[in-house]
């Protein structure tokens, strides 16, 4: 590892994995490392590891899904692998990619299912009642407190699954597709809220199909294909790749009307990723039209 | 040219709880044109499609199958000929083996061994699984397992098929893939509804966009008029396709879905 990498917040060295009952590693020889407060992408096709690079940041993978497990995971020098997932889940929560699946099952109202993480860390009741009161300010669904969580609907279930690990307030947050069953404001709107979060020094990792909302908040960006790490760069960068097609990534519209009329940003001679730099460069060429 | 309606939706109203309306008098109908509902979480898209499918009662008005209310059968029947794909695979399917799985739908509702064969074979041609009849669907990867799913309703052979979020979960391919699927049975002559949030994909794909708020139709049209109004779409707490977002923003009249209809435009104007 290089010696730079040494004070970073989260550093992935050689990671393998291979479920039980399957003959292929799921991760094959991961390293990378990640600072304080950066909002990192995940992409790549299904299957390609990024759920399972979820899993193993938050160390459910080998704690919970147990199987083959190589390399590690540090998270401010501790071994993720060695911690307990009591004491872990106080510095990395994890939002599942099917709300469903997180949901306890143990709670008859969304206000006591966002309270359940802190009711097994001891924290004081005020400190308990101010945290999830601003978690469900932030994804906005303070309406449904009384509600039974299995009476939501998708997108409500999937605020509410983000709420209880906000709750909790980790030092880094992974979210698995968080936003699938979202309309598209209310999608925008829980990814300004990570981005908040990001801005407060809270390291983000956001697995997502919708490259143009990887494009628009994500520092860096993870491409993975067949668990091997292929690229991690900036979102400019990334989405200039000419290879794409083969991992089974769609660049942002964007990008593709740029890179179908060959038009790269002089600045840092990548294409467009955001609607932004896409305008700025194609209302230029209109002008000169 | 004249449109046959197939469904016929009349002062449609639905609560769950008394006082509490969720539907609130809709009328429109649906014809061949590969249509998609859009609208806020809670507009009322989900609820509008399990009273399609027999599984809610309206508290008023009614719904017309080919010109019968369909309140006069059950959800068996309406199952020959109104089908759905579920959001994820993995609720829908429960068979070991992809054959037994697309068989399934079309014996249930009383299609011979050999024609249920038939149709499930060809349900699996027409989305490009042949071949893959004797494999467990659980050894295959999401995408496929979606297909499989999809490929159950197609073999029922139903007037209509309702897709239920169909990108979710769904990589490029699997999107790509979905596409093509859609307008095969556009070309068919089967009727494809969708409730869904992705609009770039609703803006490559379907021809007819029905905008649902607070229990009510906002809009209706082609794909091109709703997407132009940006407005409107907000008020949905929808947004445009990326496209025609950024294309609105450069100034232009026209309203391009995607970017080979810009691309293209371009080129022309570029010379």
């Amino acid at each position: 590892m290089a010696m730079s990498t040494e004070h970073s917040k989260i550093i992935v060295e050689n990671l393998k994995y291979k479920y039980l009952a399957t003959d292929f590693l799921a991760l094959d020889g991961i390293s990378f490392s990640v600072e304080q407060g950066e909002f990192i992408g995940i992409i790549g096709k299904n299957e390609s590891g990024k759920s399972t690079l979820c899993q193993a940041i938050a160390g459910l993978v080998p704690n919970f899904h147990k199987g083959a497990y190589g390399g590690r995971i540090l998270i401010d020098g501790l071994e993720v692998k060695n911690v307990e997932l009591s004491e872990l889940c106080k510095k990395v929560g994890i939002v599942f990619q099917n709300p469903f699946n997180q949901v306890t099952g143990s709670k008859l109202t969304v206000y006591e299912e966002i309270a359940f993480g802190l009711e097994n860390t001891g924290i004081e009741k005020q400190e308990m009642i101010r945290r999830i009161d601003d978690a469900m300010e932030l994804l906005d669904i303070a309406k449904y407190k009384d509600r039974n969580p299995f009476d939501l609907s998708g997108g409500q279930m999937q605020r509410m699954a983000i709420a209880s690990i906000i709750a909790m307030q980790p030092e880094v947050i992974v979210l698995d597709e968080p936003t699938s069953q979202l309309d598209p404001q209310g999608r925008e709107e829980v990814y300004q809220a990570v981005q908040k979060l990001s801005k407060k020094g809270i390291t983000i990792f956001m697995v997502e199909h919708n490259m143009e909302k990887i494009a628009s908040y994500s520092d860096r960006v993870l491409l993975l294909d067949g668990g091997r790490l292929i690229d991690f760069d900036t979102p400019q960068r990334i989405f200039s790749r000419e290879d794409l097609d083969t991992y089974g990534v769609e660049v942002p519209a964007f990008t593709r009307i740029c890179k179908e009329l060959n038009l790269k940003n002089p600045g840092t001679g990548c294409y467009p990723v955001t609607l932004e730099e896409a305008y700025d460069l194609l209302s230029k060429e209109k002008r000169e039209m | 040219m004249e449109q046959k309606n197939i469904l016929e939706i009349k002062d449609l109203h639905f609560s769950y709880n008394k006082g509490d309306e969720i539907l609130k008098g809709l009328n429109f109908s649906l014809d061949d044109r590969t249509t998609a509902i859009i609208g806020q979480n809670g507009a009322g898209k989900t609820t509008f499609v399990k009273l399609l499918k027999g599984l809610l009662r309206p508290t008023c008005g009614s719904i017309l199958f080919e010109g019968k209310d369909i309140s006069t059968m059950t959800v068996a029947q309406l199952a020959r000929h109104i089908g759905m794909v579920f959001q994820n695979p993995n609720d829908q399917i429960f068979k070991n083996r992809v054959l037994d799985e697309v068989m399934y739908g079309p014996l249930k509702i009383g299609m011979s061994e050999t024609v249920a064969k038939e149709k499930s074979m060809a349900a699996l041609e027409l989305v490009g699984l042949s071949g893959f009849e004797d494999k467990n669907p659980y050894d295959l990867g999401l995408s496929s397992r979606k297909l499989v799913a999809i490929a159950s309703i197609i073999a029922m052979d139903t007037k209509v098929i309702i897709f239920d979020e169909p990108t979710i979960a769904q990589d490029f391919y699997g999107k790509e893939r979905i596409k093509s699927v859609i307008r095969k049975l556009r070309s068919e002559g089967v009727t494809v509804i969708t409730i869904i949030h992705d609009m770039d994909f609703v803006a490559d794909v379907f021809e007819r966009v029905i905008v649902f708020a607070k229990g009510g139709v906002l809009l209706d049209g082609s794909a091109k008029d709703v997407f132009a109004d940006e407005a409107i779409l907000k008020e949905a707490y929808l947004e445009q396709p990326n496209v025609t977002k950024l294309c609105q923003n450069l100034g232009y009249e026209e309203v391009f879905l995607n970017t080979d209809e810009f691309v293209t435009y371009w080129r022309k104007k570029t010379g």
